[in-house]
């Protein structure tokens, strides 16, 4: 059950990213910016590819699909 | 209930995409998909219990394994294909989700074909030819 706070820990990221991504921008960094956010998507991403073989194994075990 | 904790996840889930995709869509996507693994992984507990009585009530009737291991096969590949499916489609990607459903229907068929033949076989021998 304590997987919720995997969907808290992505918002998180996200939000900060999106807020990190205005102030890069006004700051007039407007690469910096990007390169933040692809910086987060692909941190969220190797979460959730971690999350996702977990839960493969999982289902591999219940389903038996060898 | 059970219903309630995956009410509450889903809802949490589409408010934070909501918030989230206004800052870039593809963790909007990430998002959805997380809940969907987390809503799916709580599901998985009671699926392998109704699975064990199957297998139990299997047992009983003497039915073969084979043909409920292909079963159980067959809901396995329905239930992951349709998750791939509705997530690609939620992103936008249509096309790829169809090809996604295309790919499972033909490997249902590739496990349904041997039981089919059975079938075929052991009614051509009922029928004297």
């Amino acid at each position: 059950m304590g997987d919720i706070d995997i969907i808290f820990r992505i918002a998180g990221i996200g939000i900060i990213l999106a807020a990190l991504h205005t102030i890069l921008k006004y700051a007039g960094k407007e690469e910096y910016a990007n390169w933040v956010t692809v910086a987060g998507v692909v941190v969220i991403l190797f979460w959730i590819v971690n999350f996702l073989g977990e839960f493969f194994t999982e289902v591999r075990s219940v389903f038996n699909l060898f | 209930m059970e219903i309630m904790q995956i009410i509450g996840i889903a809802l949490i889930t589409t408010i934070l995409a909501g918030v989230v995709k206004f800052g870039n869509k593809e963790i909007g996507v990430l998002i959805s998909l997380a809940a969907g693994l987390i809503i799916f992984g709580m599901m998985l507990g009671h699926i392998s219990a109704i699975f064990q009585v199957l297998r139990d009530l299997a047992n009983q009737a003497n039915i073969s394994m084979i043909y409920l291991g292909t079963i159980l096969k067959i809901v396995g590949i329905a239930y992951i294909a349709d998750f791939g499916a509705q997530i690609c489609r939620d992103a936008g990607e249509g096309a790829l989700a169809t090809k996604v459903e295309f790919a499972a229907k033909i490997l249902v068929l590739v496990l349904a074909v041997p039981i089919i033949v059975a079938v075929l076989q052991a009614l051509l021998k009922i029928i004297p030819v």
